[in-house]
């Protein structure tokens, strides 16, 4: 089943603090294995998530993204402008 | 070096324009216990950090606190869009029209502009990070004053979610301190070579 723009977004961006999150604890707790294991899990799903989002609906990561032609970087609206962003409540039935 | 996401790390969409909040909120942005000293003073400090977990700590949240910058300005530019410029004189937030009309500048909720001063950066470990831990409890303060002044959901939530990141922040500049502190109380052998 294809996730529309705001799913893939959504669940990319719940992902990635999920990440930012694990990586802090992890820099002041390096042994702790199951941490780890839950880390490299996440970065995982999130590399393959945002590929697909990359070939739907355009780049995330500068110089980690592919473009269309022509150049999508440029594309609007950009994260601070409010069309970017997808309610938190979308989706959350 | 730094690679830019083009995304928020946490989503804002607010549907309410309030340039009285806006005025207020600008403080997260360039005031003294803002995101922009935030991360100068974690990213500076880093660059003379011992231990790894410490070095580390200061580099990621120093880079997480750009993000927040991000998530203020947008924040701040959002509430001041959609409505009219009679609407902006009679607010509070008019002296700051006069200098900025509804563009991002880092200044405080009195006016202020970003001052470096707001921030040290020592080259004694402990002493920056008893500093951190400090900011990271006078930043959880400020959001504290904020949310009691708006009752906006689409405001509060991305609020209450910059909140808790200064508390799970001061957690993890504790554990770095602690880190330093036992590096530096370990006995070392020294040897002199011939």
């Amino acid at each position: 089943m294809e996730m529309s723009r705001n799913e893939m977004l959504k669940r990319i961006t719940e992902l990635d603090f999920f990440i930012i999150d694990l990586h802090l604890y992890l820099n002041t707790h390096p042994d702790d294995s199951e941490a780890i294991t839950l880390y490299n899990d996440c970065v995982m799903q999130v590399k393959e998530l945002r590929d697909q989002y990359n070939m739907h609906y355009g780049m995330l990561l500068a110089n980690n993204s592919t473009s269309k032609q022509p150049w999508q970087w440029i594309d609007n609206p950009w994260p601070w402008q409010k069309n970017y962003n997808f309610e938190l409540t979308e989706g959350n039935s | 070096m730094w690679m830019y996401d083009k995304k928020l790390e946490y989503p804002i969409k607010i549907k309410n324009p309030d340039p009285k909040l806006a005025k207020l909120i600008i403080t997260q942005y360039g005031g003294p216990d803002g995101e922009l000293a935030a991360s100068i003073r974690y990213l500076s400090q880093r660059f003379s950090m011992i231990t790894p977990q410490a070095k580390a700590t200061l580099n990621d949240i120093g880079t997480e606190e750009l993000a927040h910058l991000e998530m203020i300005g947008t924040i701040v530019r959002q509430l001041t869009q959609g409505i009219s410029t009679k609407e902006i004189e009679e607010s509070s937030f008019a002296p700051y029209y006069a200098d900025h009309d509804t563009a991002v500048y880092p200044v405080s909720a009195s006016g202020v502009p970003f001052n470096a001063s707001y921030l040290q950066s020592k080259g004694d470990p402990i002493t920056d990070l008893y500093e951190d831990m400090a900011a990271e409890q006078k930043a959880r303060s400020t959001y504290e004053y904020l949310i009691r002044m708006t009752d906006d959901p689409d405001v509060l939530d991305p609020l209450k979610f910059l909140r808790e990141r200064e508390i799970v922040h001061f957690q993890r500049f504790g554990e770095a301190l602690r880190y330093v502190q036992d590096y530096l109380e370990e006995k070392r052998v020294f040897s002199i070579q011939s």
